[in-house]
């Protein structure tokens, strides 16, 4: 055994091929941003004073930071430290909402002279760690009420306090965490019940609240439908009673409610005669999803104010405004668009570089892709991120120690939930909510915090190696 | 052996990744939209400015209108070199404006990028046609129309307001309303109507090609909006009383308010010395001198200010004793140059004596109503005088004194009328009687009140009993008013204690000189003018002078009110100028040149003590 350890090179026993794919994205987001900033008057890449120069300097620090990580820092540090590191970031997001300074009316930021740091984005990795810490626990049962709590605790405590931050971007990614939750052996309902949640709000506020509740209950007729026997048979039946509700005229809700309501005791009984729990369950699901859409559509056009209601109409769009927050998007789009099929060619865009997309190196990088690049550009991108995702949990899975497993979900939770939104705010596909593009936006906290977060995995993952 | 769930999430993670990759195979390929505008077009949003509405007056003339001024805009990344001597000439300015501002937007180029940026302001139309002829050798410079606010009429700059651009703070205040550079009402109508005159703003959608000119309507103009005009305003106001009223209290301080009585409709509001139409159309120019006047114009006296009523107030006094039946018409108290309590005396002015409530009102005896109030408050129908006073506490509000009228002035003041409560903090609980408070009995002491709610106790007199709440805006299809607005107010007195009071008030004007009557110089022969005067004190200066009256005696007309700051006896100022407002609008002339050239002379400015 130590013989092996010993002959093994540095070569053999780190993931190379996912550190080659962290190097391509950065050298990507590196030359992209200085096509967002290259105009009229071409500077080096390297000059200090554009951000193309700057963000050299946050590369160059990064590769540090991994190197500390890598050669200096055992790999035992990080699982035995986890809970005094997110203690003192913890408090450290706290702190910032009196000492920091504002940015773009979020106080989220602390200043040392010349660098800004966000402790929100620093709250990632020490969650993924405690996360990790909580969930590897021998004793650690996800259906027991304690440990959920203690779960609930660990990711909802950063969150709230970066939503008090008002930064319901960063906060939203923590909802990742779900996916780790549900690897880990939280029932799949949760997710499901998650994502009709957020398509009941959704189309409660787009569409309408008789649609909603349609599609509520179709969802629930299919997967009753396709617990049963005749699941074909059930659900021809199902998709006409819903196809009749949608074409009544003026879709009476009174009626809608009628027929629930009656509906409700008769479902309830051949529940109970029939011994069919995933029936009586349903129902109660739905009664709950109707709930649901019914008090949406109570706050939003009764509770809330005109011009809270109105963000959310454009964000959602709803209602539009090309020329106020619908502006970046619509922008945005037509940059992307413009790129067709293999792009402008790379420094040749207009859109991004006559300044008409905003936040161009930072939120918006990825219009400079699409532009210049085109849908081929958008592709290699796209499927770099999604080979690192998946290395990442390969490597994961493949892991014996636990905690370098659920680690490794968090890290991949962390890099999807940023890809999915902010690629899906460019396209128009999500609200506009400013969070960085993993590794490619312009910027040191985000490059920093994504850098330490990967390479705390790197480093577990070669730990594993070595027992080979 | 792989782990289910790592699969599902696996399968999860690349549906996710269709999605955007489908969604970007829309946008960059499949789409036409996006293809038409993947030839280097880029939008560009013209703004159009609606119309602001205009205001009326009741008989339809415009009291404020629009007329065209223009923006000079400055889309810089489009300018090339140019003649700057020219371009300054044309539009007449200094050519190191020109400079310095170019020399601006350089600095802040990538900040502004390909908008356009507003160079000159409100630049007349004479000077923009000059530029329109040469504009071709400008390029990067073009106009865009503005409306702006004209005055035919100078009458009622305070009531009317001024409009400007909105600063950061006003933009911050209106989440979602405002844009820099875009016009809001600040004051008066102008800012209580601002959402009805405002309108909304329509913009075009152009296209713009690779060497950025415009080339053509985006979406065919199907994304285009229009801009919708303001509405449109009816005021209540009589342009030309207003301007009458206006030049009547020239050179005083004070306020002069007319209402009609059927309607609370507000005939004229004059609050002087106040803001002429021309320091309006131009307010960047007069702001500060305007804020530094000791005479303070922009403060609204006639709805701001609150003054001790004086003798007018004995009219409430009077009619709450006959509803209370502690005061019959028919009693009468003697009056020795004014009431004895103790060693004290309230003071009054030599006339008859005993004297019934009629000849009271019309000589404006301070004794009788210290006895009217007197027996009010000490009624044994009352527990105690504190109980006794909130109960003609209650009776004056329903006067609307002590409160807000709920009129469409929103910085309208609600005056002080005193409680048991106010005294017993003052006095102690029990440590007052009477005699303490008697100077209420006459309109002085802890009462403070509006000219306009003096205007509309007048008003409420004429009406025998009731008021509607004054109002500035008129009732029309367009723009309908409150519904509290059209609504009688009744006060607690009954219609029929009214009639004494008012031929008092009659007597007081028409009884002849020599009879007495305190306002026979209101006289005018045919209007059957009823009034009472008023000498307020005033604690920095010469007594105010106060007078109300409405006219004709039966089925009133107008109601008025004057107040004019430390000008003496209410019949030396106040009584004139009303009657001569009254006279104006009911026979359109003036029978008595003479006295009205005494009062457009008349300036009491240096009476008054500045600030």
């Amino acid at each position: 055994m130590e013989e092996r350890f010993r002959n093994r090179s540095i070569k053999q026993s780190y993931d190379w091929r996912l550190i080659g794919i962290y190097l391509a994205l950065v050298f990507i987001g590196l030359i992209n941003i200085y096509a967002s900033v290259h105009s009229a008057e071409p500077s080096s890449i390297f000059d200090l004073s554009v951000r193309s120069g700057m963000q050299c300097i946050w590369i160059a620090t990064a590769f540090a930071l991994a190197g500390l990580i890598v050669f200096a820092i055992p790999s035992r540090f990080w699982e035995s430290t986890a809970i005094p590191l997110y203690i003192g970031v913890v408090f450290l997001l706290v702190a910032v909402i009196f000492l920091g300074v504002e940015v773009k009316g979020s106080r989220s930021w602390f200043n040392f002279g010349p660098v800004r740091f966000q402790p929100a984005e620093v709250s990632k990795i020490t969650t993924s760690l405690l996360l990790a810490f909580v969930l590897s626990h021998p004793g650690f049962r996800m259906g027991r009420l304690r440990n959920l709590l203690q779960v609930a605790i660990v990711i909802g405590l950063p969150m709230l306090i970066i939503l008090g931050e008002k930064e319901t971007g960063s906060a939203l990614v923590y909802i990742g965490f779900i996916f780790v939750l549900y690897r880990e052996g939280m029932s799949g309902w949760v997710l499901t019940a998650l994502g009709v949640s957020i398509l009941m709000f959704i189309l409660t506020l787009t569409v309408s609240p008789y649609v909603a509740i349609l599609v509520l209950l179709t969802i629930a007729i299919v997967s009753n439908a396709l617990q049963g026997r005749n699941a074909v048979r059930d659900i021809a039946i199902g998709v006409f009673v819903i196809a009749g509700l949608a074409f009544l005229p003026d879709h009476p809700m009174k009626v809608l409610m009628g027929l629930v309501i009656a509906a409700v005791p008769v479902l309830c009984y051949f529940a109970y005669k029939r011994k069919n729990s995933f029936l009586f369950y349903s129902v109660l699901a739905s009664i709950a999803g109707i709930m649901l859409v019914f008090s949406t559509d109570i706050i939003f056009n009764k509770v809330m104010q005109e011009h809270q209601r109105k963000r959310i109409e454009v964000l959602l769009g709803i209602k539009d405004d090309p020329s106020g927050v619908g502006y970046n998007v619509n922008q945005s789009m037509i940059a992307i668009g413009s790129g067709g099929f293999s792009g402008k060619g790379y420094l040749h865009g207009t859109q991004t570089a006559y300044g008409f997309v905003p936040e161009q190196s930072t939120d918006f990088i990825f219009c400079t892709v699409g532009e210049e690049w085109g849908f081929l550009g958008c592709l290699l991108v796209i499927g770099l991120y999604i080979a690192l995702i998946w290395r990442i949990i390969r490597n994961a899975e493949r892991s014996r120690e636990h905690f370098t497993r659920v680690y490794g979900y968090c890290v991949a939770s962390c890099l999807f939930m940023h890809l999915f939104i902010n690629i899906g705010m460019t396209i128009g596909l999500m609200p506009v909510i400013g969070i960085p593009l993993p590794l490619m936006s312009y910027g040191g906290s985000s490059l920093w915090a994504f850098t330490i977060l990967i390479f705390i995995f790197v480093v577990l993952d070669h730990q594993e190696k070595k027992y080979f | 052996m792989d782990n289910p769930r790592k699969n599902k999430l696996i399968i999860g993670l690349l549906i996710a990744a269709g999605i955007l990759l489908t969604k970007l195979f829309i946008i960059q390929i499949v789409n036409d939209k996006y293809k038409r505008d993947a030839s280097n077009n880029s939008m560009v949003y013209d703004i159009i400015y609606p119309t602001r509405g205009v205001i009326y007056d009741r008989n339809g003339r415009i009291l404020v209108g629009n007329k065209v001024a223009y923006d000079i805009l400055v889309t810089p990344k489009e300018v090339e070199p140019f003649d700057t001597l020219l371009l300054a000439q044309v539009l007449q300015v200094d050519p190191e404006f020109i400079r310095t501002k170019m020399a601006e937007y350089r600095r802040d180029r990538r900040k502004i990028g390909f908008q356009s940026m507003v160079m000159i302001k409100q630049l007349p139309a004479e000077a923009f046609m000059r530029f329109a002829e040469i504009e071709y050798m400008f390029p990067g410079f073009r106009g865009q129309t503005r409306s702006i606010r004209e005055y035919p009429f100078n009458a009622g700059g305070n009531l009317l307001g001024y409009v400007s651009e909105v600063d950061a703070d006003y933009i911050k205040k209106h989440p979602g309303e405002y844009k820099p550079g875009d016009y809001a009402g600040k004051t008066g109508i102008e800012a209580s109507r601002e959402t009805d005159l405002r309108g909304e703003k329509g913009y075009h959608i152009y296209l713009r090609n690779s060497r950025n000119q415009i080339e053509s309507a985006y979406d065919d103009g199907k994304s285009d909006k229009e801009a919708v005009p303001g509405k449109d305003i009816v005021t209540t106001i009589d342009a030309q009383l207003q301007q009458y009223g206006q030049e009547l209290m020239k050179n005083k301080v004070g306020s002069l308010v007319a209402i009609e009585p059927e309607t609370g409709e507000i005939l004229a509001l004059v609050s002087s010395p106040g803001i002429d139409v021309d320091q309006l159309a131009d307010i960047r120019n007069h702001y500060q001198s305007i804020v530094k006047d000791p005479y303070k114009p922009m403060f609204n006296r006639a709805v701001q200010a609150s003054y001790p009523p004086g003798s007018v107030f004995k009219l409430v006094n009077g009619l709450i004793g006959l509803q209370e039946g502690t005061l019959k018409p028919t009693d009468s108290y003697p009056c020795s140059m004014g009431y004895h309590f103790g060693k004290h005396k309230l003071g009054c002015h030599s006339h008859t004596s005993p004297i019934q409530l009629e000849q009271a009102i019309m000589m404006s005896c301070n004794a009788y109503f210290c006895y009217a109030l007197r027996y009010m408050l000490e009624n044994r129908k009352y527990a105690s005088i504190a109980e006794a006073l909130d109960k003609w506490h209650e009776y004056v509000e329903s006067f609307g004194f002590g409160h807000k009228l709920g009129s469409d002035f929103p910085a309208e003041l609600g005056g002080t009328i005193p409680t048991s409560k106010l005294y017993n903090r003052v006095y102690g609980k029990g440590g007052w009687k009477f005699t303490t408070i008697i100077s209420i009995s006459i309109g002085q002491g802890e009462i403070g009140v509006t000219p306009l709610q003096i205007a509309n106790l007048s008003a409420t007199v004429a009406n025998r009993g009731w008021y509607k709440i004054p109002h500035i805006v008129k009732d029309s299809p367009d723009l309908e008013i409150d519904q509290k607005f059209k609504e009688r107010q009744y006060t607690m007195v009954d219609t029929t204690q009214f009639q004494k009071v008012i031929h008092g008030m009659w007597r007081a004007v028409n009884g002849g000189f020599g009879s007495g009557g305190t306002a026979s110089i209101a006289a005018v022969p045919g209007l059957d003018i009823c009034g009472k005067t008023g000498t307020a004190q005033n604690p920095r200066g010469a007594d105010n002078s106060v007078f109300i009256c409405f006219a004709p005696r039966e089925n009133p007309k107008i109601a008025v009110a004057a107040y004019v700051e430390n000008a003496g006896f209410g019949a030396t100022w106040a009584a004139p100028i009303a009657s001569l407002l009254v006279e104006k609008y009911l026979t359109g002339e003036i029978s008595r040149p003479d006295l009205e050239k005494r009062i457009l002379d008349g300036d009491l400015m240096w009476r008054v003590k500045k600030d």
